[in-house]
Parts: structure tokens; sequence; C-alpha cells
């Protein structure tokens, strides 16, 4: 009994929560690799495009809800996401022709490029905070737990609970299947194939008549879909404050990189990686000990390696430690 | 052909011509304007006078990809290939351009190059030297070109590969195609090239056959090493 009282623990405040934690990470992951695989550089503009993409799902989201439009149990914010999701594709697309492409065409150095997206950082964070401001914001609705912690103990009759909240089922599901879909295309449909052709080998690509132009631009689509979709998850599921979202660019990076930098598969994982690896070091296992342990050695302190509030250390850590050992990522090299 | 990068003319009155199901070689030594000549028939440098045809039809003012669509394929010197995609993969992209099918010119080509079927699904960065030498022959013939241009084919590849490409390249003539070919190694080249140019300061000095060009004693001291 004690020995599944501290595994419902551990599943109840590091497994479901790292589980959709890690599904937001990875999608920001993933299109922050996919646009170094074929862009060619470090696109700093993630966190606030996935903030930019999340304001724009709220205004929405506040318009349906104004109308009187829900979904029930289920959040409205899904059905705001599309409309999100259609300004963020416009505003990366004008970013892309104002700026990018001029860069894109001089043939700048990809550090250059870097340091650009640095510039259309500050602009992204400045017009959502011009717009919504920078305040904490929720913005869910509908049926908040699918599983609450005393129905559970009812249920099994533990003395731990188990929660479950609808916003980590529709994470995971969301997830699921937008990530299905990306790697459906990306490896068989002939436009994906010729992305990934195009990440590969440049030069080869132009020869056999892979038109740059398109390539550019349906990655933007797909980055400006994964940054409103990753965006509006992690919202829905704690909340919404842009300067949170900035801050995510350093777990998103770091899977990014852990991942292998230009894959997008090893990016979804290292997604997971790097949730994992916050919740478990900056978890108190008292508890856990408590169920383990016989009374006589039960531990008094709370048996925590890293206060949550320095979180970021450890994304920090593994980024340095992969970048040391394996500059290639934890996974097969593979492109794309 | 006359033209170059702007300051001298890297290649001057240089004239190359090849028919179907013919092999040509264009050998010289070191900055001879090989490469040169060999970029401004796939329309990566404009030029200054002459021009280049193709079935009669007048191409040098279409771009590098329209060309493509003219019948003109190419297999860069390196990096021919796209390492992290499967040979299937990276023959399908070699038929980005066309619209129609290209299941029956895939099966044309594993036809050609029987490895390549059975390691179809396989990562082309996983293949040998010489496989993959017929990954990028593959994918240029995908376009069903009428001329087939390789830089230096020979270049970085073990004797028994080369021996095994030269075979393969000769496979590939026999199927009606024009293959022009750019090679510092002189004596292999001539060995299976029908006919070959020697350019010389951007100039084709001596033309002939592979034959002629192996016995001509000038050639032979300047080039081939005595």
């Amino acid at each position: 009994m004690e020995i599944i009282n501290a595994i419902v623990l551990l599943l109840n405040y590091i497994f479901v929560p790292a589980l959709s934690y890690g599904s937001q990470l990875a999608l920001g992951a993933i299109f922050v690799s996919l646009i170094y695989g074929i862009l060619r550089f470090a696109y700093f503009t993630a966190g606030d495009l996935m903030s930019f993409g999340t304001m724009f799902t709220i205004l929405f989201t506040w318009y349906f809800q104004s109308l009187g439009i829900n979904l029930g149990v289920l959040p409205t914010a899904l059905i705001a996401i599309p409309f999100g999701i259609t300004v963020t594709i416009f505003y990366v697309l004008i970013k892309d022709k104002l700026v990018f492409s001029y860069y894109r065409f001089k043939k700048s150095p990809p550090v250059q490029l870097a340091m650009v997206s640095i510039g259309t950082m500050f602009v992204t964070q400045a017009i959502v905070r011009i717009v919504i401001g920078p305040f904490d914001r929720r913005f869910f609705d509908g049926e908040k737990f699918i599983l609450k912690a005393n129905e559970f103990k009812e249920m099994t009759g533990l003395n731990e609970g188990l929660t479950i909240k609808s916003t980590q089922v529709i994470t995971l599901l969301v997830t699921i299947i937008v990530v299905s879909i990306l790697f459906w295309f990306l490896n068989k449909t002939k436009t994906g194939k010729s992305m990934r052709a195009y990440s590969d080998n440049e030069d080869l690509a132009l020869l056999s008549g892979i038109d740059p132009k398109k390539v550019v631009m349906i990655t933007w689509v797909i980055a400006a879909i994964l940054a409103t979709v990753g965006g509006t998850l992690y919202g829905l599921d704690k909340s919404f404050k842009p300067f949170t979202y900035f801050n995510n660019m350093l777990p998103i990076f770091a899977a990014a990189i852990v991942g292998g930098i230009g894959n997008p598969f090893g990016a979804f994982l290292g997604g997971y990686v790097i949730a994992f690896s916050e919740i478990l070091v900056t978890y108190a296992y008292r508890k856990f000990f408590i169920y383990l342990l016989p009374e006589s050695i039960e531990p008094d302190s709370l048996l925590q390696l890293l206060s949550t509030d320095y979180k970021f250390a450890v994304s920090f850590s593994i980024l340095v430690v992969v970048l040391l050992f394996r500059p290639s990522g934890i996974f097969k090299g593979k492109v794309l | 052909m006359t033209g170059g990068y702007g300051g001298a003319d890297i290649i001057s009155s240089c004239t190359i011509n090849v028919d179907r199901g013919e092999i040509v070689a264009i050998l010289g030594p070191n900055g001879a304007g090989k490469s040169t000549a060999m970029k401004a028939m796939l329309g990566l440098l404009n030029l200054k006078s002459g021009k280049v045809s193709i079935d009669g039809k007048d191409i040098s003012k279409l771009t590098p990809q329209d060309r493509v669509k003219e019948g003109i394929s190419f297999v860069p010197q390196s990096r021919n290939v796209f390492t992290g995609l499967s040979v299937q993969e990276n023959l399908e992209m070699g038929a980005f351009l066309r619209k129609e099918r290209v299941e029956e010119i895939i099966e044309e080509i594993f036809a050609l190059f029987p490895i390549l079927k059975e390691k179809k699904t396989q990562i082309v960065g996983e293949l040998s030297g010489g496989q993959r030498q017929q990954v990028a022959l593959g994918r240029a013939l995908m376009t069903k070109p009428s001329v087939l241009m390789l830089d230096e084919p020979t270049a970085g590849v073990s004797p028994i590969v080369m021996d095994e490409l030269f075979d393969h390249i000769l496979k590939v003539k026999k199927t009606n195609v024009a293959i022009i070919m750019v090679e510092q190694n002189a004596k292999q080249a001539l060995s299976i090239a029908d006919r070959g140019y020697v350019l010389v300061t951007g100039e084709n000095k001596f033309s002939g056959t592979g034959k002629e060009l192996l016995n001509d004693p000038e050639v032979r001291r300047s080039f081939l090493g005595g």
C-alpha cells in the first residue's frame, strides 16, 4: 500500500505535469529546429512568437465569450486557436518579407540572422505588451478536472490522490494530433520531402528545381501554427504572462539542441527530456521517502535537489553538457 | 563560348559538343577553365559571347532551373546526394519538376542500378561511396535528361569504386544520353570517353577521339606525364 501511494505521488506530481509541460515545450522546440534546419539560423523570437499567437487566441476567446459561444466542458480557446493561427501566419510572413528576406537575399551569415531575430523578438514583445499588457491572465473556461484527487482517493481507498486536469489531457491529445500530421507531412508528401531535401543539401535542392521561396514560406506557416498551438496549450494549462513565454525560450532551445538542432523529431523527444529533468530535479521527495522508508529513518528535510526558482538552471546545465559532449544531439543524427 | 567572372575571361572561344549516346571528356590542367566551361553550360555563369544550345534550341538566356527542364542534368563533384533522405526519396527529388507519376522512371533507374532497389528505403548517408555515386547518377537521370554533366566523378573515390563507376557511366551512355564529364584524371577518363577536349587557358587546344589524344605526343607530354 505504501509503495502504491508513493507511485501515485510521483505520477501526480511528476509524471502527469511533466508530460503536458513536455508536450508544450516540444511544440516550440520542433519549430525552432525546423527554422534552424531550413532557414539556418537560431530563431530567438520563438518564445515571443508563442506569446503573440496565444495573445490573439485569447482576444478571439474573449470575443467568442462575449457572443456567448462556448464549447461546454471544453475551453472556448479551442475554437479561437485557428483564428489565432491565421493572424500569426500573417505576422510571420510579413515579418519575413520586411526583415528576414533582405538578409537571406544578401546571404548574411547565420549569426547575423540570429541577431536580427533578437530584434524581431523585441518588436514582438512590444506588440504583445501594447495590445494585451504584461499582466498574468487566465482564459481557461469549461470543466477544469477530469479526475479530482478526492474522487481518486474514494475510488481506490489510497491516501494519495491523483489529479488529472482537462488541460493536461487536451495538451496531450492536441500534441499527438499536430505532431502526427506534421511528421506525416514531412515524410510522405512531396512538399514535405522537398523541405527535408532543402534542409539536407540546399545546392542540390536548387539543382533539382525545388523552389526555395515556397520552402521558406511553408516553414514559417508551420512555425506559426506550432507556436500558436503550443503557446495556447501552455497558457490554458498554467496562465498567460508574456514574460513567462520569453523565459520559456531557454528550455525550448535546450530541447531543440538536446534533440540535435535541425532534427524536428529529436526536438519533439527533447521537449520531454527537458520537462522531465526540470520537474524531477526540482521536486521535493520528502513525502515519497516517508512512504517508502521505515518511520525511524524518515527524512526531516524537503529532499529537494533544487528550488523551483532555479528550474531554468536545469535546462541550462543540460544545454551546456549536451553542447560539450554530444553537440549533434543525444539522438541518432539525421536531418529533418 | 567566351565568359568569366567579371575580370579576365576564363574561357575564350571554347567549343564543346556532344551527341546522344556519346561520352565526352573535358580535360586540362588546374585553372584551365574546365569547371567554368561546365558552369557556363549549366547557366551558373553569363556568357559574353557564344551560345549554348540543346537539340538545336538556344538556351543561353535560360536560368539553371529552366535548363534542367530543357534536358540538362548535372552531378556536382561533392555533396551530390541528399544524405538524410532515403534512396527512393533522393530519386523522387530528382524528378521534383516532373508533373506526371515518377514510379515508372524510378523503376527504370532501379533496372539500371539494381543495388538501389534493394536499398530503396535506406538512408543514403549509410550507403558506401560507390552506392552513393549510383544514387547521384540516378537522381540526375530522373529528369530524363538528354545531356548529363558530371563534375569530376572520380575525385576522391578509390580505384575499385572508380572502375565500378565507369561501368555505370557506360551503362548510362547506352540509354542514349549525351554525357559530358570534367576530369583531372585524364588517362582513366579517356579510356571510356569517345572524344576528349583538352582545355588550356580557356581555349580548346586539342580535341579528338580518346585514342588520338592518348597517342598524341604533345598531349601526352603536357598532361599525361609522358
